[in-house]
């Protein structure tokens, strides 16, 4: 197959005052093949926009997730934690067969059954950060006070963080995720201290032995015990800032269209709507690939944006509405292949909650400042709010 | 029309038992076993199960 030359556009950082999904999105998604960007250091990449474009390249065995290889895209920005790969065990930079040890290893604490099994301790924590909201007046900052908080705590709890621990614990990882409001050396400071923190809890657990993962993951020996701080790491930073965004980014839609507060479908919509991690399933070309007939050549960087897949018209009608009534199951807002996210439905359990609790105790709950006021991050992978005043 | 499902493949997503509770579980490793062959009021489900797999775990054979 022959295609005209490839439309070259601009990476699409997130700028300020600019809406997300960019529109643009929608006018690379008609261009035939793939659409050329270069990245900040000026390294050229493939973006990739189509539904099914995206989810090809997920899956391709000559696609890789291992930032090790030439030509991985280094977009610039990071979560905050660095060298990731050089952290043993740190398993979404490795592809299959290596991927998948750590990744069987930890399925079983991520079953549908598992995730539910924990939803009354997800209620409690819920309802302790809707006390700690109402006690403290009558206005405050949804993001500090209750959307970090909540993933923050839930994954201390299913790690084995001591309650003592856990503002210890929440307060680094949140230095960790402030991009705007923190330095490098601060971020890399609480990386370093959470790093030794983790490293220090599988000492105690290897003597102490409870009812958490760590204590599980130790009892099955799958994931050797140098690896496992690397593991740890990982499943904090992968579901703390993500969820957070998610309830954040829910509530204000559920206050902007209030015909769907109390209806858990709200939930799917969310995900597919914000597509909060449009720019985190980065991947190299190991072997020349075709991708909608254009040719990745071996070592070309390929940046697949699940926002843009997750408002394709051909996936989804209307894909610009927000419309919990529709099936939007497909969307691939957790990504896709073998790397999907592993914590997608406690992701799905804890927003549920938090969406329902909220509204349900908090009936007059509204935005403090006007909607196109809200401060959106432009400053990391990820999209989301730094703040949400509101008062009630 | 029949289900056959790769446990090796499986990722562990539990896609399936979102979709189609009735057909699929996950085992005590948290991957994919099959409780049933799907019936006419399950076909659907099973269907979009199989097209949300995201390691491609669950085929449908028309037969």
């Amino acid at each position: 197959m022959t295609l005209s030359d490839p439309l070259v556009v601009d990476f699409p950082l997130r700028k300020p005052g600019v809406p997300f999904p960019p529109p643009g999105y929608a006018g690379y998604r008609e261009h035939e093949g793939l659409v050329l960007s270069h990245l900040p250091n000026g390294d050229r990449v493939w973006l990739v926009t189509r539904h099914e474009d995206v989810r090809a390249v997920l899956t391709d065995p000559k696609i890789s997730s291992n930032p090790e290889h030439k030509g991985f895209p280094n977009v610039g920005v990071s979560l905050g934690v660095p060298k990731q790969t050089q952290i043993p065990g740190w398993f979404v930079g490795m592809d299959s067969p290596e991927h998948d040890r750590f990744r069987k290893a930890l399925i079983p604490e991520f079953t549908v059954r598992r995730v539910r099994a924990m939803r009354p301790a997800i209620e409690e924590t819920v309802d302790r950060c809707i006390d700690a909201l109402l006690a403290s007046g009558d206005s405050g900052d949804l993001i500090a006070d209750f959307a970090l908080p909540i993933p923050s705590l839930v994954i201390s709890s299913l790690l084995g963080v001591p309650p003592g621990d856990r503002d210890f614990f929440e307060s680094r990882t949140r230095t960790l995720i402030s991009i705007r409001d923190s330095t490098e050396e601060q971020r890399t400071a609480a990386a370093k201290d959470l790093l030794r923190y983790v490293n220090r809890l599988v000492s105690i657990k290897e003597k102490w032995r409870g009812d958490d993962l760590i204590s599980r993951l130790l009892a099955t020996g799958s994931i050797a015990t140098h690896e496992l701080p690397g593991v740890l790491m990982l499943l904090l930073i992968a579901g703390h800032e993500t969820t957070a965004n998610n309830i954040g980014l829910g509530v204000v839609t559920l206050l902007m269209n209030p015909q769907w507060i109390g209806d858990d479908r709200a939930v799917e919509e969310t995900l597919r709507f914000h597509s909060v991690a449009d720019l985190v399933s980065l991947r190299v070309a190991v072997e020349d690939v075709e991708i909608a007939g254009q040719l990745v050549k071996a070592g070309e960087g390929i940046v697949p944006l699940v926002a843009a897949a997750n408002h394709d018209e051909n996936a989804f009608e209307c894909p610009h509405m927000f419309d919990p009534s529709r099936s939007a199951r497909h969307h691939v807002a957790f990504g896709y292949g073998v790397h999907q996210c592993l914590g997608q439905n406690l992701v799905r359990i804890e927003m549920e909650i938090a969406y329902r609790k909220l509204f349900e105790r908090i009936p007059t709950l509204e935005l403090a400042v006007p909607v196109d006021g809200l401060a959106v991050k432009t400053d990391g992978v990820l999209y989301g709010l730094h703040e949400l005043p509101v008062r009630w | 029309m029949r289900i056959t499902v790769d446990a090796d493949r499986c990722v562990g997503a539990g896609q399936c038992v979102l979709s189609a509770p009735e057909v699929f579980d996950q085992d005590e490793d948290g991957l994919v076993t099959l409780l049933m062959t799907p019936g006419a009021e399950e076909e659907a489900k099973a269907r979009l199960a199989s097209g949300l797999c995201p390691s491609r775990a669950i085929t449908v054979h028309e037969d």
